[in-house]
């Protein structure tokens, strides 16, 4: 049957000799398999003896995804405690596309979703965009900021929306709103711009960084060192259990040097003005409170706001984001004529007892051109006392020329004019305290002594920030001791609960060649406030403290010198001068030196004045005695400033300064 | 040497065997050695195929029923004497490869590959039934042929191996192919062809490489440029072979330990359960558990060869040393590709990979060594 049958001369088969050679050939197969096998076992041990460590690591690498967990931002209080920003709960509505099913059940969820929580197209937009975008195992955030009410409502229906949940997590919160919003600031979405800045591994996890204020100039404490889950994932990234766990630390929570009662004071005083209020301690520089009006709410930023809002908070004329404090530019006016009468004394051109002719008006040698002083009718002989209590230019438009733009130069960026002061928050601007060097510089052109004038009553090119006024009344108040100024208190570690105080840092001290010179000024400022011909007499009258301090107010529109004077209030509102107030107090024993600058305000003593008395009175009485005199009771009422033309005119309580039309 | 020691084995005169489960057992004609290295290998198989597939019992289930199958095809066939296969070789052989060419006519193409047939009740690779056909067909056909195989043998023997070879590379799987090759040319080798035909052989085909190279498919030649370089393509051709050699490496000595392995259970190991199971044995196992199944798998080798050596005629012995060193070329060409050795190919690690046909057809192969160990007639040496 076989196929392959014998042919007969195969038939003579030798069947031991066949055996034989198989049996050399089976011996052959074996060393074969031995060396094959010899060869598998070499790349075996390579692989799991000597590589063995690369590629456990590989294997490792391979499994094990990295999670960071963001650490909680620290508090920030004022100096008494009070909470300025906190981290509050937040709930986050999230679906897990996987659990939903396809994209017509995603439809119908939403759909159902709606009648329990607020979804705008927006919000579905977005969502739709970063499902496709992310795994599908993974939840995708549909709404932020739910109410107490839709978690509620959520909660009672929830096991008919499998794979939505709602995850908790933690916001910013500002619960003071507008108050001192500038300065606490507010943090926002990390851009990619902060990130490339920034080392991205202390972001792992966050989502959000300060933006302005302290939020942002103390971003590194306040942060925190984020931690890290070890997760092992599969190949697909599916994560499905914590390895190990990596402890971040909390950021540091900070002590604002700042009271909030004296910040609220300060911008209820304000009223509808805008501009700047800024006080500090002379005695170490912190700053007790720093006001930019108008202000805004920091929580629009936190819950986010729609672009109409956000972009009419941007075109707002009044820019209320704008901080004035630190970077609003104004001309000082005649609040510098301390600093210029100790420049005089300084310098050796004047003594206190020199007297000026003030006849209402003056003209260099050589020119027509008339310098007026504020007061029409002239001050008649006038020494350096009565130049500052009185306020008049002509007096320190002598100074000024005998002193020559040089010296006033020297003297003035001594009082830090024209440079940063360093205070620990954003975005603080220098000012501008001319020289013949920056005109050369900047305008081609040569300095010209008209203008010696007007730079000596603080007009012309000098541009300040209220900041850099408060910092120069507190120098003069301290007699030339100096300390930088800021606004970070004390800082404190959250879990050990230890703090650390911020040390002051004392700036040069500004040397007289006669201390008795700093005497000479601070007396004449302090009859500013207690002289009846004082341009700040109602605002010294009925103080329990001696309150020493200089009006002043700038010109905003330039008038041509032989135009007629109007009276601020017959001028339009952005045509009047802006309101300046400088003072510290008490005079014998400084403990508060504050700038006010009100906007438009036109008289620097009726309407800055009384800001500055009611921040006064709030910090070394901690009550507004002002305007409360016949209130027995003290209460804490505010007396705001009132903007004439805008609202019901002055009381005839104020009225008393405006004889005091400063100048 | 070894080739003494087999010789004086050959030799041995076969004493009175002592009555025990074994003499009932081949009785039965099952050879106990082979039943237990199989049995104790499948089921090796069997709990790394649990830890592989993500601890589904379902798949261990399944695998132990086929294994189970091919136990009992397995003691059928070995009931048969030998004498019956080779008369029936040549049928079969003839039907297998009518069944390969209905094959690349209708096949059923499963993974890009025609290699499946399907007969409405069962679907089945003929390529398998190849595996116990061409060894069978080349021993019956040496058999009858004056040893060592002159020319003219060696052209009809090259003929019987290379047609079906090449409609089985045609479908494509070369893995087979390779396999059917090497279970015929180990049977010419056995049956003493000459070395200067080897030498010969090995020459020409060097010369021929570059040819061949033409000729392979797309992802054959792309699997070779791997081998050489796997990570130059990690997330492409090169992936399999890297995340294998992770696996492997990552075991050490030791192992991470049964169902510890992180390759397969993370998914990162494509074809774990199948082909690339070796790596996740080794990542579990380690270096030891390795030689261990390396020497199993030596043993069942160096038992087909023990078999083929006392075999009482040259188509017996070449049948079983065939099939013996075609096992073993099967564990080398598994394990050389999981390793990074040789170029992917589709070939399963025998009794341990989960496989459909393979595991039976490979029992059916064992069948017939036991047939042939098991009607051997007492002879006077």
């Amino acid at each position: 049957m076989s196929l392959f049958g014998p042919r007969r001369r195969d038939a003579l088969k030798n069947v031991y000799a066949e055996r034989d050679a198989f049996l050399r050939r089976a011996g052959v197969a074996v060393v074969f398999c031995l060396g094959c096998v010899i060869l598998l076992v070499a790349r075996l041990s390579d692989l799991q003896i000597v590589e063995h460590e690369h590629y456990l690591t590989r294997a490792d690498e391979n499994r094990m995804r990295v999670t960071p967990v963001a650490p909680v931002r620290g508090l920030i209080y004022d100096r008494n405690g009070t909470l300025l920003a906190q981290n509050q709960p937040a709930f986050v509505l999230e679906v897990t596309p996987e659990q939903v099913g396809n994209s017509a059940a995603m439809d119908q969820l939403l759909q159902r979703l709606s009648h329990i929580v607020t979804l705008t197209d927006a919000d579905i937009t977005r969502f739709k965009d970063r499902v496709r975008k992310s795994p599908r195992y993974r939840g995708v955030p549909l709404r932020s900021n739910l109410t107490m009410e839709e978690v509620a409502r959520y909660e009672v229906d929830r096991y008919e929306f499998p794979g939505v949940d709602i995850n908790a997590g933690l916001t910013r919160n500002y619960p003071l709103g507008a108050t001192a919003s500038h300065l606490v600031g507010y943090v926002g979405g990390i851009s990619e711009e902060e990130l490339r800045a920034a080392n991205e591994s202390q972001f792992l996890g966050l989502t959000q960084i300060g933006k302005s204020g302290v939020e942002k100039s103390e971003e590194d404490l306040l942060r925190g060192e984020p931690g890290a889950k070890i997760i092992e994932a599969n190949a697909y990234g599916r994560p499905l259990r914590e390895l190990d766990y990596r402890r971040g630390y909390p950021g540091r929570n900070l002590y604002l040097s700042i009271d909030t009662k004296v910040q609220e004071v300060a911008e209820e005083a304000m009223g509808d003005y805008e501009g700047a209020v800024v006080a500090i301690d002379p005695r170490n520089g912190e700053v007790i409170a720093m006001v930019s009006k108008p202000g805004f709410d920091p929580q629009q930023f936190i819950t986010g706001m729609d672009t109409a809002t956000y972009s009419a908070l941007l075109k707002d004329p009044s820019r209320p984001l704008f901080d004035r404090a630190l970077q609003g530019l104004y001309p000082p006016g005649s609040t510098i004529k301390p600093a210029m009468a100790l420049a005089g004394l300084e310098f050796g051109v004047v003594t206190p007892k020199d007297t000026f002719y003030c006849g209402g008006a003056m003209s260099l040698p050589g020119s027509s051109r008339k310098y007026h002083c504020w007061k029409r009718s002239g001050h008649g002989l006038v020494n350096m006392a009565d130049g500052i209590k009185e306020s008049c230019d002509i007096y320190f438009y002598n100074l000024a020329i005998a002193l020559g733009i040089d010296r006033m130069y020297e003297a003035m960026t001594g009082f830090g004019f024209g440079h940063k002061t360093g205070i620990d928050l954003p975005l603080e601007k220098a000012g501008l305290y001319p020289s013949r060097e920056w005109k050369r510089r900047y305008r081609h052109e040569n300095w010209y002594p008209g203008e010696t004038l007007n730079v000596g009553i603080g007009q012309g090119y000098t541009l300040v920030t209220p900041l850099q006024l408060a910092q120069m009344t507190a120098r003069i108040a301290m007699r030339g001791t100096g300390f930088r100024p800021h606004v970070l208190h004390a800082t404190e570690d959250p879990i050990t609960r230890k703090i650390t105080e911020v040390q002051p840092e004392p700036l040069p001290k500004i040397d007289l060649k006669d201390e008795s010179n700093w005497d000479t000024v601070i007396t004449a400022m302090e009859r500013v406030t207690q002289e009846v011909h004082g341009t700040g007499y109602s605002i010294g009258r009925n103080s329990p403290y001696p309150i020493a301090a200089k009006t002043g107010s700038a010109q905003v529109a330039s008038l041509r010198p032989d135009e007629p004077r109007k009276t601020q209030d017959q001028l339009p509102l952005k045509l009047r001068d802006h309101a300046l107030f400088i003072a510290f107090a008490p005079a014998d024993d400084p403990k508060i030196a504050v700038a006010v600058i009100a906007e438009h305000g036109g008289h620097g003593g009726s309407v800055a004045g009384p800001i500055a008395r009611q921040v006064m009175d709030q910090y070394l009485l901690g009550y507004v005695l002002y305007g409360n005199e016949k209130n027995p009771e003290h209460t804490s009422h505010v007396t705001p400033a009132e903007v004439p033309g805008l609202k019901a005119p002055t009381d005839a309580s104020s009225a008393g300064a405006e004889e005091d039309d400063d100048r | 040497m070894i080739a003494e020691i087999l010789q004086s084995a050959g030799r041995r005169a076969s004493h009175k065997p002592e009555p025990g489960f074994s003499d009932w057992l081949e009785s039965w004609h099952i050879d106990i050695w082979l039943l237990i290295l199989l049995l104790t290998v499948a089921t090796v198989g069997m709990f790394i195929q649990y830890s592989a597939s993500g601890h589904s019992i379902d798949g261990v289930i399944s695998q132990a029923q086929r294994i189970a199958l091919g136990m009992v095809v397995m003691a059928a066939i070995a009931q048969a004497p030998p004498a019956m296969y080779r008369t029936v070789a040549p049928w079969l052989y003839g039907f297998t490869l009518l069944l390969l060419i209905a094959t690349l006519v209708l096949g059923d193409a499963a993974k890009g590959a025609q290699r499946w047939l399907d007969l409405g009740v069962i679907r089945f690779q003929p390529s398998e039934l190849m595996k116990l056909a061409m060894p069978t067909t080349v021993a019956a056909f040496l058999h009858t042929r004056r040893l060592p195989p002159r020319f003219g043998t060696i052209v009809l023997t090259l003929a019987i191996i290379g047609v079906p070879a090449a409609l089985i590379a045609k479908q494509p799987d070369l893995g087979t192919a390779l396999l059917i090759v090497a279970a015929g040319g180990f049977a010419l080798f056995l049956g003493g062809l000459r070395w200067r035909w080897i030498v010969g052989a090995l020459a020409l085909i060097g010369a021929a490489a570059p040819v061949l190279w033409t000729h392979l498919q797309d992802y054959q030649r792309q699997r070779i440029l791997t081998l050489l370089d796997p990570e130059s393509d990690p997330l492409g051709a090169g992936y399999h072979i890297t995340q294998s050699m992770i696996a492997i490496g990552s075991g050490g000595v030791f192992g991470k330990g049964w169902l510890h392995g992180t390759q397969a259970k993370l998914e990162f190991l494509p074809e774990a359960h199948t082909d690339f199971i070796f790596a996740v044995y080794s990542e579990e196992m380690g270096f030891i558990g390795v030689m261990v199944l390396l020497v199993l798998y030596l043993a069942i080798v160096g038992r087909c060869l023990y078999i083929a050596a006392r075999a009482q005629d040259t188509f017996q012995r070449l049948l079983a040393g065939s099939l013996g060193m075609t096992f073993f070329i099967y564990v080398f060409i598994n394990i050389g590709m999981v390793i990074g050795l040789l170029p992917v190919v589709g070939v399963p690690l025998p009794l341990v990979s989960y496989g459909g046909t393979s595991a039976v057809s490979l029992l059916a192969c064992f069948g017939m060594l036991m047939s042939v160990h098991t009607h051997r007639k007492l002879l006077a040496n």
